[in-house]
């Protein structure tokens, strides 16, 4: 049994075709590094494996069953959104989702304090149980975001973009984090992101959407000038550097701008020291 | 100092003595716990000028009740319901929109004021609409809001999780099956509810110092929801019966010495030697 399967799926936004019959398989086990321009369709392909946008044909099967809303299996970790700006503490706050769409009882369950207390360990937040979460940092928060996720015990894991605006080091310790939960509990972990080098340490397989189209495969055989080339529907050169790879469109990086774009200014520092553009 | 503990016991038990006090000081605690604990997931929720507004709604309709001869205080629930319903219908697209809010909040004030201008010897009535006059309060209204008040914490109570779910986390809510528009429907009925409850007490104007300062101190106090909750009561509880005894003593009104308490503690919530106390 697969974890995810896509059989020819096609996904609209409104009259935006985001994905064109695309057929994929990810298997149990793996940790899948998924990468892409924005408006490519990461979040879109994720939300509709949680069954919270219906495909527009094929269809969508998680560990065996159709894609579906509220399925305990798979653990969700939304893009950091600053909507979360409650003075609340952080056990409150992931008790707050184990569990949390059950009706009737004000009070969560003595086993969802439980769960909850159970994730914050895994990702090392036991620490920030008592924070107001309004004080914590990004990458602090970013970590009971990860908690919340771990609830109930899920197979597949659905991260979205969880390096965004985190510095480096950050970067790569929430990377080693996940890698770690990822082997250590066994499950499938599909993880978005802008760039691909964080990853490339911890990544079993890539996969790449663009142009309405995806690919998955090993490192070496997606990220290659023709494949991406094909995804972003413009000539593509891959350059690789001392086991660093750079995806080029002409003489710009894609990745890079693809950043820059995102993150606006915020993290302008990062682009000047980074490498040139020969 | 004994002397002056004596003459406040002996004040207040010369003021239990009046029914009209302990009218007060009943719907004054049943409209404070309702308000108080719907007042926390408001600010919670970050809807607080959308509470503002549904109260300025219910104006309108009780000065429309009266011209057509109900009772002001069912108007007021049925407007405020009515708007909140709306409201949550619409969801982010107004509840999030300051300007659609405060226009929807001047036109419901100016219809008031023109239903006012049709009943002309309402002068008294509408002062105690804005202002409230939980003096006059009588006992069947006592029964009224309690009634009303526990149908409220009732529906909360079961709404509680989801509703908190969404708040905090709600696109991880809405995977797990939780509908954000049907849980943001139910609430704002509950506000509805228990911001005309809040305007029995203090008045249309001023139900922010019932619904919204007591929770918000609370929340700036406490990082524990279960504690904050209960802090957001207390407050309640207190600035409410404090300034009805305040306001009994000094003849000055009720909702001015409940405004003022709750301002109080509000802004004391904020000075940094509480902050760094806190946890």
């Amino acid at each position: 049994m697969t974890a995810i399967t896509l059989d020819n799926v096609t996904i609209s936004l409104g009259s935006r075709r985001i994905l064109w019959d695309v057929t994929l398989d990810i298997l149990q086990g793996e940790f899948i590094g998924m990468l892409g321009a924005n408006g490519a369709g990461k979040t879109t392909l994720m939300r509709a494996i949680l069954g919270l946008l219906p495909v527009s044909a094929g269809s969508i099967t998680v560990l065996g069953h159709p894609a579906r809303t509220g399925n305990r299996a798979v653990g969700y970790m939304p893009q950091a959104s600053a909507a979360v700006s409650a003075r609340i503490n952080g056990r409150d706050f992931v008790v707050a989702a184990a569990n949390g769409h059950r009706w009737g009882s004000p009070l969560p369950a003595r086993d969802d304090y439980r769960d909850a207390d159970r994730a914050l360990e895994l990702v090392g937040a036991t620490t920030l149980s008592k924070r107001p979460l309004t004080e914590l940092s990004g990458g602090e928060r970013q970590r009971l975001l990860l908690a919340q996720a771990l609830l109930g015990g899920p197979n597949v894991l659905l991260l979205d973009e969880p390096l965004i605006s985190l510095d480096p080091s950050r970067q790569s310790a929430v990377i080693e984090l996940v890698r770690r939960l990822q082997r250590d509990l066994g499950i499938t972990v599909l993880f978005s992101a802008h760039e691909l080098n964080p990853l490339l340490g911890a990544l079993d397989r890539v996969l790449y959407l663009g142009s309405g189209q995806a690919a998955l495969g090993p490192v070496d055989e997606v990220i290659t000038g023709p494949v991406l080339s094909r995804l972003y529907g413009s000539p593509i050169e891959v350059v690789r550097v001392n086991g660093r790879i750079f995806v080029m469109s002409g003489q710009y990086e894609v990745e890079r701008g693809e950043h820059l774009h995102d993150d606006g200014h915020d993290h302008h520092h990062d682009h000047d020291h980074g490498h040139h553009h020969a | 100092m004994a002397t002056i503990i004596i003459m406040i016991t002996t004040t207040g038990i010369t003021m239990l003595e009046y029914d009209f006090v302990r009218n007060a000081l009943a719907a004054g605690g049943v409209v404070a716990i309702v308000a108080g604990v719907v007042g926390f997931f408001l600010v919670l929720r970050g809807q607080t000028f959308a509470g503002h507004a549904l109260s300025h709604v219910g104006f309108a309709g009780a000065t429309g009740a009266v011209l057509v001869g109900i009772s002001p205080f069912w108007g007021l629930i049925a407007l405020t319901l009515a708007a909140g319903l709306a409201m949550g219908l619409l969801g982010d697209r107004v509840s999030g929109r300051d300007v659609a809010i405060g226009m929807v909040l001047s036109l419901a004030l100016g219809l008031g004021l023109l239903f006012l201008h049709f009943y002309t010897s309402f002068a008294t009535r509408a002062t105690s609409l804005l202002f409230g006059n939980v003096f006059g309060v009588d006992r069947g209204t006592v029964y009224t809001l309690a009634a009303l008040g526990i149908a409220c914490l009732v529906a909360l109570a079961v709404i509680a999780r989801p509703l908190l779910f969404v708040t905090l986390q709600p696109e991880l809510a809405e995977a797990r099956g939780v509908s954000p528009r049907l849980l943001s429907v139910l609430f704002m009925a509950i506000a509805a509810i228990a911001v005309a409850e809040a305007a029995q007490i203090v008045g249309v104007l001023l139900v922010f110092t019932l619904m919204v300062g007591p929770a918000a101190a609370a929340q700036r106090l406490t990082a524990g929801l279960g504690r904050g909750v209960l802090l957001t009561v207390i407050l309640a509880l207190v600035e409410t019966w404090l300034g009805i005894a305040l306001a009994y003593y000094s003849d000055w009104p009720t909702s001015f010495w409940i405004s003022f308490l709750s301002g109080c503690a509000y802004f004391a919530s904020l000075s940094p030697v509480l902050l760094t106390r806190r946890a």
